[in-house]
């Protein structure tokens, strides 16, 4: 079971600061959607919105064709990992009883499964909660969220804390998990370059709007580096919009966005300019840097 | 981005050809059970999109089957057919460029079976 999303025009904001500005986009079901944004720019107000922890201030949300605030029925099937380092530090009970517990509160926890993440991310089930490493708590938070396999999952920076092994193991249970039980799952990180490859979708904001949003391939497909002589380079991209150039000798190498036509992708070849892809990340990158430069 | 793949080929024409140089290599035989696409896109750390679109071709071109609920599979005669359409692709992926290059050096042709002939002893020239 998955839910798709749909959000017209939502605004959030926290006095005189618009958190999130008339933001509209769809999230479909059962996909990968990843949430980039630089920091502030909005993501964990935007997901605190989506999983009903408050309400938006203007625009309409639903979630399953319903409004999630306050909705028992979206709430239930609706599981929100985000940084609870300070939560958990009150936490007593034990690993494998906090596990055990979650079947109350989530109808599709899998015990099992939970359990062999825990030796998957070697978690001691008789250690408190509040005793375990930040990166064991950011692991333990992941086993919840996988494990309890709703129909809404979304991990909020859930990585925070995790060494590069424990990270690569998260990433391949999303994956495989998900393969068998789909689910619609939000993940929002700015450690794009080792996480692009999980992504059906991406949803980038920057500054509380929506700047971009599609599937993976298409988001990519919008980017390309030239690399040539000077005066070619430039005479090229005259009128397209260059991201990022650098200069060495008398060679110049851009990045662009905005698509090639064949046309130009031809026209590029007899000029002798080296055409090739760009990342995820670069288009990250280039796409959110603001006044500062 | 796997820093595996050339940034000048579009990533699903990649994954596709280093399907295919596996048949040819005989690492994957015919009959056998393909790497399925979450395998693949775990292995070289790319979008699944990506990764099938680079299946769905070599599926279209009957070099790779699909069983419902099991898999991917090699079918009879993929390597033979990838051989023949390498063989076509030879002369402009490598003939045309070394002969324009021996030109532009002025090497002969005589000079260029020599070189080939150490090539394939192993010597370096």
């Amino acid at each position: 079971m998955s839910y798709a999303i749909e959000a017209k025009e939502v605004s959030v904001q926290y006095k005189d600061f618009t958190a999130i500005d008339q933001v509209s986009f769809q999230l479909k079901a059962g996909k990968i959607h990843g949430l980039l944004g630089r920091n502030g720019a909005g993501k964990t107000t935007l997901l605190s919105v989506l999983s009903a922890f408050r309400k938006a201030d203007n625009g309409t949300l639903t979630i399953d064709g319903e409004n999630p605030f306050e909705n028992p029925r979206i709430m239930q099937d609706t599981i929100f990992i985000f940084d609870q380092q300070k939560d958990l530090e009150y936490t007593y009970d034990k690993v494998g009883e906090m596990l055990k517990e979650m079947a109350y509160f989530r109808p599709n926890f899998d015990e099992a499964y939970a359990l062999q993440l825990v030796k998957k991310f070697k978690l001691p089930l008789n250690k408190k909660v509040n005793q375990l490493s930040k990166g064991k708590k950011s692991a333990f938070q992941a086993i919840i969220g996988l494990a309890s396999r709703a129909p809404l999952t979304i991990f909020d920076e859930a990585y925070l804390g995790m060494d590069a092994p424990t990270r690569e193991i998260f990433y391949k249970e999303i994956l495989n998990d998900q393969e068998e039980h789909p689910r619609t799952i939000i993940f929002s990180t700015h450690l794009v370059s080792e996480a692009d490859y999980l992504f059906d979708e991406v949803l980038m904001i920057h500054n509380g709007k929506v700047l971009l949003q599609g599937t993976n391939e298409q988001v990519i497909s919008e980017g390309f580096s030239l690399t040539g002589s000077l005066e070619q380079v430039d005479a090229f991209t005259e009128g397209l919009e260059v991201l990022n150039s650098q200069v060495l000798g008398g060679t110049k190498s851009v990045m662009v966005y905005g698509g090639l036509s064949e046309q130009q992708r031809i026209a590029a070849d007899q000029a002798g300019l080296e055409i090739g892809n760009l990342s995820l990340h670069d288009l990250f990158v280039h796409l959110t840097k603001g006044e500062e430069e | 981005m796997s820093t595996q793949f050339r940034s000048d080929k579009p990533i699903f024409i990649q994954v596709r050809e280093q399907i295919e140089d596996q048949i040819v290599n005989n690492q994957l035989r015919e009959g056998e059970q393909a790497p399925s696409t979450n395998q693949l896109v775990q292995f070289y750390k790319i979008n699944h999109a990506t990764i099938s679109k680079g299946v769905t071709q070599l599926v279209d071109e009957g070099i790779l089957y699909k069983k419902r609920g099991v898999g991917m599979f090699v079918a009879e005669g993929a390597k033979q057919k990838l051989v023949q359409k390498r063989k076509q692709a030879f002369m402009d992926d490598y003939i045309i460029g070394l002969v324009q290059e021996a030109e532009k050096l002025r090497i002969t042709e005589n000079e260029i079976i020599d070189l080939i002939k150490k090539a394939r002893k192993g010597d370096k020239a």
